[in-house]
């Protein structure tokens, strides 16, 4: 009787001492020496944490994911190339005309350019790279919008001229597309740009390295080196961060931001720049109808959706653009439907789903604002009917699912842009478009997009965007929610973030302070 | 042994609470496990919520309920797959020997080269994640060292003079199997069938981990732990009250089978 | 040496039926493999093409007869996702993963064989002590003490700097004192199961007809627990350790996972999420070697131990 009692006493003791032995500190200790960051301070490098590896290809011009082009941005420059306003400055060319009738453009490089191999760029692999994109014999090019290029013509060693078939007026802002050497044939394992950083190594799933390009042109970079450490799964993430082995690390959710100490890292917020929806697979059931994909857009509370991620913040999207996108965004699109779980109800036995249906949201396990995004819609949804299950997979296992596999019923992501022409965000819903993963088909549509890319009056083509978007919301393409608030985590010490209106991190800004 | 056995009280008293919370949470629980509340995240312990709430606001206690359910149903299921094939295939091969048992045996060491944890990943890596696509994946990993276990048993017990009387009085081979020597078989049958839970409920608890478990709207216990370890700064309560009910469950079971061995001692 | 012989055959054999299994597993999983490689958009000549080069278009048995043929020569075969050879990607990974194990086991029975010499044979209140510890211990799933360890030595005390795994090339130093802690992580359950299982064997050696006699013999205490008692207490003990071993590489994708690191069982664990079938069948079949490897040693440890066992 005695033991037994004893016995009882020392598992609950033992119990006890287990859980509470960590629970003790785990309020708000002290962290003093973040051991390795002054290592790295001294060295002038950083970490920066990622939640993806890149894509097996780290060719510019064949990448496609918003993760990918974060890092090779920093590598790779165009012709022409965005700042942080949006507008676009000269890189390497040093200056362009465009002739009177709007179809020819000429480019003067700017001397010094050099490749990271060191060899200067010239007309010839400007020319190169863009008729490497302009291609069409294997299908569609490779940028889509070069398909009305007529001829690339090297005038001169440092002078260009790319005449097209019609005026376009967003062509220019698809001349950030990456130069590359011509002929260089290892794109896809060894970049090779102009940009204020060099590629030096990758380890896949384990961390890309980059380092200060000393022949840059411009400012150049103020560190010599950065590393990207791939965590995929975000516990991990986090405990880096609070282990002190990363010193940036952007697209946190609030939960995960709040965790972090004031005195380790200063919480710098921006918009992430892009549109988080749940995007329907247009032709799987039952979202090839309309009047269901309608429905289910009542049922979306998006202000529940940003308290439970973001903290409140972020911006309420109703159509496939974000703010950023001054000239084209249309904020009352957001309220074009309305919260109201009741009616969404009602329309959905209207069309015949009184007691809702089964739907699985795909999402990358990796990402955790849309993970979490994922579980407050599935609550949403569940509460009008629907039995959404959500199916976490691997990034790759999403890219090549969901995205070029469009093998899925709905799924959960951020769709961004990869230049400030309302075209980049748009044209992907085209129903031919290689990147239209959500199968949306409309013909109205197409024909819209058809006059605004050819139309050379500037107000008359904002408009034919904006009906675009419109139509986009009036047929419930996707549940658009919004632009997500983009929390990034730096370590004190270091200065000179600066948010871009695209999904990029510009680290050739960031430094130590001394 | 004269005095009462402390492990078996101890592990008993353990093992009928959390099978009465399972139990329980399989039909009710304080609150909706899945219902979020933006004004009550990160509530920490409190008579309302026993564990406090996490991130979205939701009653980590009633989701503890639903994920221990999540966690017995899948462990139960996985032992009775594991334990019904192997218990088979180790029967008929122990009883009756020879070429099919030779080679059954060699192809069972050859599984059971493969460690189950990898087994039962590569298994739902080809079905697909899912609560009864774990319970089939551990299920399968189990049954190898069932059969042996089994086996050793049923082979040494075929000649014993019990089996050989029941032989002479016509029984038929099934119904020697399974109603004489089966039971006979029980002494190291049950503790297995006990570590085969305990076993199960570490592997579920490791697959939901790592995120191949179950998946959204079913909890496991496991699944939880690894959310809850993104909030172990704002909410500590979370990851140790979760992680305090897998170590409760498995101690438990773990006394209640250190228990039953002592008691044959 | 004619039983080392016999089970050196037996284990040859498992290997080969192993690596049977697992290359017909990956054969009967639905899903194209050129559907993998060259996207959905890909034309069936396309695909046509590519089957032929990788000979797809072969009678099975040619191909797993092929396929063994170029893994004994430590040709593993080429990753889907990453265009490499899966033994270039395993060649940074397979190191650390042993490297892991081995710090783990050595943790294990450099902790449990002394424990379990020194909780056997000791009543009362030590041995219900050290019984509920080793209970509660067995009850922690690793990635939990993974947890707590990564919590208590990384965030509060800062012995290591979660996340930030440095390789042994780089600074050996702070290489283990990273692994350490997963291997203690691994190691605890294991500690408790072997201890058990020791002081079991202990104690129902040392209530064996052999031991009394020894006793009468006038031999004191030490030195017939260490002659004889321990002897034959450890034939059981080396089989379990050998199956820790083996399970410890296997359990290391889970650890991997909690520690972040970049080891086989993370790469497997991704692979197969990634369905990259050429580097999960790589691997898993290397592991099954590996139990099967150490089975055999275990044999052979344990026939040094106990010479009876070359007779059966």
């Amino acid at each position: 009787m005695k033991k037994r009692t004893l016995a009882l006493f020392l598992t609950l003791a033992l119990v006890g001492s287990v859980l509470s032995g960590c629970g003790d500190g785990s309020g708000n200790q002290d962290v003093e020496g973040n051991h390795g960051y002054e290592e790295r301070k001294a060295a002038n490098e950083i970490v920066v944490g990622i939640a993806q590896d890149l894509e097996d290809s780290l060719d510019p011009h064949i990448s496609a994911s918003a993760g990918s082009r974060e890092v090779l941005f920093n590598i790779y420059e165009g012709l022409v190339k965005p700042n942080s306003d949006g507008e676009l400055i000269c890189a390497v060319a040093q200056d362009h005309q465009i002739s009177p009738d709007g179809r020819t453009y000429t480019f003067q490089l700017r001397p010094g350019v050099r490749f990271h191999n060191g060899q200067e760029v010239t007309a010839a692999d400007v020319v190169y790279s863009i008729e490497r994109c302009a291609d069409a014999s294997g299908g569609a090019p490779l940028v889509a919008a070069f398909s009305v290029i007529q001829e690339v013509k090297a005038v001169d060693e440092s002078t260009v001229t790319i005449t097209i078939a019609q005026p376009d007026l967003d062509f220019i802002s698809y001349l950030t597309t990456a130069i590359v050497p011509e002929g260089y044939d290892q794109l896809a394992t060894a970049p090779m740009g102009t940009g204020p950083f060099r590629y030096v190594s990758r380890s896949p799933q384990e961390n890309i390295i980059i380092e200060k390009f000393d022949d840059y042109w411009g400012e150049g970079a103020k560190l010599d080196k950065v590393t990207y450490k791939i965590y995929e799964d975000s516990n991990a993430l986090l405990m880096a961060l609070k282990g002190g082995s990363i010193d940036l690390c952007a697209h946190l959710t609030d939960a995960q931001a709040s965790q972090l100490d004031d005195q380790q890292f200063q919480i710098l917020e921006g918009t992430m720049n892009l549109v988080q929806a749940v995007y329907l697979n247009n032709k799987a059931e039952p979202f090839d109808d309309m009047a269901v994909r309608q429905a289910l857009c009542y049922a979306i509370d998006r202000q529940a959706i940003m308290d439970f991620v973001a903290g409140g913040r972020g911006t309420p999207v109703g159509s496939s653009m974000y703010p950023a996108f001054t000239k084209y965004f249309m904020p009352e699109l957001a309220d074009y439907y309305t919260y109201d779980p009741a009616k969404a109800k009602e329309l959905l036995a209207e069309v015949g789903y009184p007691d809702g249906f089964d739907m699985t949201i795909m999402v990358a396990s990796n990402n955790k604002p849309h993970v979490d995004t994922a579980e407050v819609v599935a609550q949403q949804l569940r509460a009008v009917g629907v039995n959404v299950t959500i199916q976490q997979v691997e990034w790759q296992t999403w890219y090549d699912e969901a995205y070029k596999g469009r093998n899925y019923q709905a799924t959960i992501i951020g769709v961004d842009a990869s230049n400030l022409t309302a075209r980049a965000m748009l044209e992907r819903f085209v129903s031919t478009d290689s990147s239209n993963f959500i199968n949306y088909n409309n013909p109205e549509y197409d024909q819209l997009f058809q006059q605004a890319i050819t139309t050379t009056d500037p107000e008359e083509q904002t408009a034919l965007y904006k009906q675009m978007q419109t139509l986009l919301t009036e047929t419930a393409a996707n549940l658009y929610i919004q632009d997500l608030c983009d929390l990034v985590a730096m370590r004190q010490g270091l200065t000179g973030l600066v948010f871009y209106p695209t999904f990029v991190l510009d680290l050739s800004t960031i430094g130590w302070t001394a | 042994m004269k005095e009462r056995n402390g492990y078996l009280w101890v592990g008993i008293t353990i093992t009928c609470i959390m099978t009465i919370l399972a139990l329980v949470g399989l039909f009710w629980t304080p609150y909706d496990p899945s219902a979020m509340d933006s004004m009550q995240v990160y509530l920490p312990p409190s008579l309302a919520h026993l564990f406090g709430t996490d991130n979205f606001g939701r009653d980590v206690f009633s989701r503890a309920m639903k994920g221990l359910a999540t966690t017995y149903v899948v462990s139960l299921g996985t032992v009775a797959l594991g334990a019904g094939v192997g218990i088979l295939v180790g029967a008929l091969t122990g009883y009756f020997g020879g070429a099919v048992d030779r080679v059954l045996m060699r192809i069972n060491d050859a599984v059971s080269a493969f460690p189950s944890i990898l087994l039962a990943l590569v298994i739902i890596s080809l079905l697909d994640f899912g609560k009864y696509n774990v319970i089939l994946a551990l299920g399968v990993a189990f049954i190898p060292s069932y059969a042996r276990v089994v086996r050793s048993e049923f082979a040494r017990h075929r000649d014993m003079n019990y089996v050989i009387a029941a032989r002479l009085m016509g029984a038929g081979h099934g119904r020697i199997m399974f109603s004489h020597i089966l039971p006979n078989t029980r002494a190291v049958v049950v503790p297995a069938l006990i570590i085969g839970i305990n076993n199960a409920v570490l592997a579920e608890s490791s697959l939901s981990y790592l995120g191949i478990g179950v998946r959204s709207p079913d909890v496991s216990l496991g699944y939880m732990l690894s959310e809850s370890q993104n909030y172990m700064g704002s909410a500590p309560w979370y990851v140790l009250c979760t992680g305090g009910c897998i170590v409760l469950l498995i101690l438990g079971l773990g006394l209640l089978g250190e228990g039953l061995q002592q008691k044959r001692r | 040496m004619k039983y080392a012989v016999r089970k050196l055959a037996m284990m040859l054999l498992t290997m080969l039926i192993v690596s049977f299994l697992a290359y017909l597993a990956f054969q009967i999983i639905p899903g194209d493999p050129t559907n993998k490689i060259l996207g959905t958009e890909a034309t069936e000549e396309q695909r046509q093409m590519l089957r032929e080069q990788m000979g797809l278009n072969r009678p099975f048995l040619v191909r797993y007869g092929d396929w063994l043929i170029h893994f004994v020569q430590g040709d593993l075969g080429d990753s889907y996702s990453y265009s490499m050879p899966v033994g270039e990607m395993l060649a940074g990974k397979l190191p650390v993963t042993l490297l892991l194990a081995l710090l783990a086991f050595l943790i294990t029975t450099v902790v449990s064989i002394p424990l379990g010499i020194f909780s056997a044979g000791r009543g009362g209140w030590v041995d219900r002590v050290m019984t509920v510890l080793g209970q509660l211990t067995m009850a922690v799933p690793p990635f939990f003490i993974g947890i707590i360890l990564t919590y208590c030595f990384g965030l509060v005390l800062q012995w290591f700097t979660p996340g930030q795994f440095v390789s042994f090339s780089q600074d050996p130093g702070a290489c283990l004192t990273y692994l350490v802690f997963p291997a203690i992580a691994i190691a605890l359950p294991r500690i408790a199961m072997t201890v058990k299982m020791l002081r079991s064997g202990i104690l129902a050696e040392l209530g064996k007809d052999y031991v009394r006699t020894a006793h009468s013999r006038g031999n004191d205490r030490s030195a017939i627990l260490y002659r004889h008692v321990l002897r034959n207490a450890l034939v059981p003990t080396v089989t379990f350790l050998a199956m820790t071993i083996a399970d410890i590489v296997a359990g290391s994708v889970v650890i991997e996972q909690v520690f972040a690191i970049p080891g086989m069982g993370r790469l497997l664990f991704s692979s197969i999420s990634n369905r990259d079938y050429p580097v999960v069948q790589a691997i898993i079949v290397l592991m099954a070697f590996w139990v099967v490897l150490v089975n055999f040693l275990a044999d052979l440890i344990n026939q040094r131990l106990d010479p009876r066992l070359r007779l059966q």
